[in-house]
């Protein structure tokens, strides 16, 4: 086992100054990570007073979190929470059973054009979402779904990455796991169900996180199909916070610490299956 | 006899099941992505504002988009943006996945899940703090900087600075998520290649040079090019904090597409400037594709 890969050749002392100025740094970066969102919450428990002072104050004293409660009334936070998770539940909820069914086709079924299809999917991949935008927009506006969670949840569903990630996983399943299954008379739905989807289940979970992440942050999106305030969501609702009430700090990191803090404590949470997942996705 | 699904001959009863399984998810490829995709290249060649009809005018978008200044602007703030954010951030993330992978490091969790914390957060939330961060009276920025002397500054109100601010915020959100992906190739590589070279009497950067590098090249090439792709698209934070502005010095490709779509109401311009953005793209991807191919005959 290699001891090190940096440094094996120095003395011992200046082995030990060397990492740890070198430990310092990655602890130095790692405050970096977290301090923005310390001051969010600093300034969230000031008041207005204390935020416009000079030089800035450290600790608030009193902690103030009549804040929170304008932040959540000043603009309809409950419902723009509402409609993130209505949103980004759905859109996970559809994507993992489109993209998981569509994937054991890719994988395992047989029917003509299978392939040239699959490729086409793949294509479909590189497709960023400015190209097509516009027309989807003006489709939305056709169909009167402009405003509704219908324009913010379907386009959302079908994920050429994730019928891609759900066909690598599921070829990996041996076939004469299935075949035992279809001499004995099992239709191909309940093998998907009963069979291939309990075994993929490192591979939904990732998904599921990857997916209700991108959902949940989603912003162009939502920014252009919905115009009322009612139908905002969560990311788009923030922004509009933002022009509502300039220059009021308080009241923007107040709304700044609901939207992240239960994202951070979920992370916290389930970190290790997150970031295995995101890995995962981001290697294959 | 009656014509049940499972009377229908075998070939053909698969071939529907095939099929079915794919139904939902190709239809809605179908409507959202893949007609979408033709009607805007269709749409670029159209003058269109959504309250009157398309007034067909071939390739008059794509000429006049050559001759507007604010789209040579948006694709210097582009390409300014794409590579500062992935050079700076992909160096990093690569020093501190080296630094995360040393064996005598403790808390290696610890500092992936810090790290990561960024990643996970929305770029409207991140953007939002860093505003606040940024803010030329009383954010705390400045004050780090009275402290140390040196003279504050307008950050995102100067318009020499604030592509600067908006690639700072950027690569500290990513650092964690592009350090993540190296960790795991740096993972890859077998430990007796580093012992075999160390009993050669290498020292660290030759074993760097030699051996890391090389075997890193799937995963640079793969981080690189997404986050490259991603890049040009760059939005959502430019939005939010600058909107754009001062003088134009943040305004993207998609932020300017943005506008003239969705505030100007050109449709069939926009349709052309996501168009030009696209083969941009594309191109940029190709000449990266070319350059790996190359560099991996050895």
């Amino acid at each position: 086992m290699v001891k090190s890969k940096i440094l094996s050749s120095r003395g011992h002392t200046g082995r030990v100054i060397l990492r740890t100025t070198l430990y310092s740094i990655a602890l130095l970066g790692a405050i970096s990570m977290v301090i923005p969102f310390l001051w969010m919450t600093i300034t969230a428990l000031k008041t207005e007073a204390q935020v416009f002072t000079w030089p800035p104050q450290f600790i608030p004293s009193p902690f103030r979190f009549q804040n929170f409660i304008d932040a959540w009334t000043a603009v309809p936070f409950a419902r723009f929470f509402l409609n993130s998770t209505i949103v980004a539940t759905s859109v996970t909820l559809g994507s993992l059973l489109f993209n998981s069914m569509a994937g054991y086709a890719f994988a395992k079924l047989k029917f003509p054009g299978r392939d040239i299809i699959f490729l086409i999917v793949l294509g479909s991949m590189m497709v960023p979402v400015f190209v097509t935008i516009i027309p989807v927009f003006t489709l939305i506006r056709y169909l009167g779904w402009l405003n509704t969670y219908y324009a913010l949840i379907v386009p959302g569903i079908a994920s050429a990455f994730g019928t891609f990630l759900m066909r690598q996983f599921i070829s990996t399943i041996p076939n004469d796991y299935l075949d035992a299954a279809r001499i004995d008379g099992c239709n191909e739905f309940r093998i998907y169900f009963s069979i291939v989807l309990p075994l993929c289940k490192p591979a939904i979970a990732a998904l599921g996180i990857f997916t209700f992440m991108a959902a949940w942050n989603d912003f162009l999106w939502p920014l252009t199909m919905t115009t009322t305030e009612e139908m905002k969501t969560l990311q788009v609702g923030l922004s509009f916070f933002l022009s509502e009430y300039i220059q009021k700090w308080t009241l923007h990191m107040a709304g700044a610490f609901f939207a992240t803090i239960p994202v951070i404590l979920v992370f916290l949470f389930f970190q290790r299956r997150i970031i295995k997942g995101i890995t995962l996705t981001g290697l294959k | 006899m009656a014509r049940k699904f499972s009377n229908l001959p075998k070939l053909n009863r698969k071939a529907l099941t095939g099929y079915l399984f794919i139904l939902p998810l190709i239809s809605i490829l179908a409507i959202f992505v893949l007609i979408p995709v033709g009607a805007s290249l269709v749409l670029s060649f159209y003058k269109w504002d959504i309250i009157s009809s398309p007034r067909f005018v071939g390739l008059q978008n794509y000429v006049r988009l050559v001759g507007q200044d604010l789209f040579w602007i948006s694709l210097k703030n582009t390409l300014t943006y794409t590579v500062a954010v992935v050079a700076i951030g992909l160096v990093l993330a690569l020093s501190l996945a080296l630094l995360l992978n040393e064996t005598w490091l403790r808390g290696k969790t610890f500092f992936r899940t810090v790290y990561f914390i960024p990643v996970i957060t929305s770029m409207v939330v991140t953007s939002m703090i860093w505003s606040w961060l940024y803010s030329p009276m009383y954010g705390i920025l400045n004050y780090i900087l009275k402290i140390l002397g040196l003279p504050m500054q307008k950050w995102l109100s100067d318009p020499k600075l604030a592509m600067i601010c908006i690639i700072l915020m950027t690569i500290w959100k990513f650092l964690g998520y592009h350090t993540i992906i190296f960790l795991a190739g740096l993972q890859g590589i077998p430990e007796q290649m580093y012992e075999a070279a160390m009993l050669d009497g290498s020292n660290w950067w030759q074993r760097f040079r030699y051996i890391t590098l090389p075997l890193l090249k799937p995963t640079t090439f793969f981080i690189t090019v997404m986050a490259i792709i991603g890049s040009f698209q760059v939005f959502d934070q430019v939005y939010i904090m600058t909107k754009g502005g001062p003088l134009y010095s943040t305004t993207v490709l998609v932020v300017y597409l943005y506008n003239n779509a969705f505030r100007y109401f050109r449709m069939g311009f926009g349709c052309a400037i996501a168009w030009v953005l696209f083969g941009i793209i594309f191109i940029v991807t190709l000449v990266q594709l070319r350059l790996f191919r190359e560099l991996i005959e050895y």
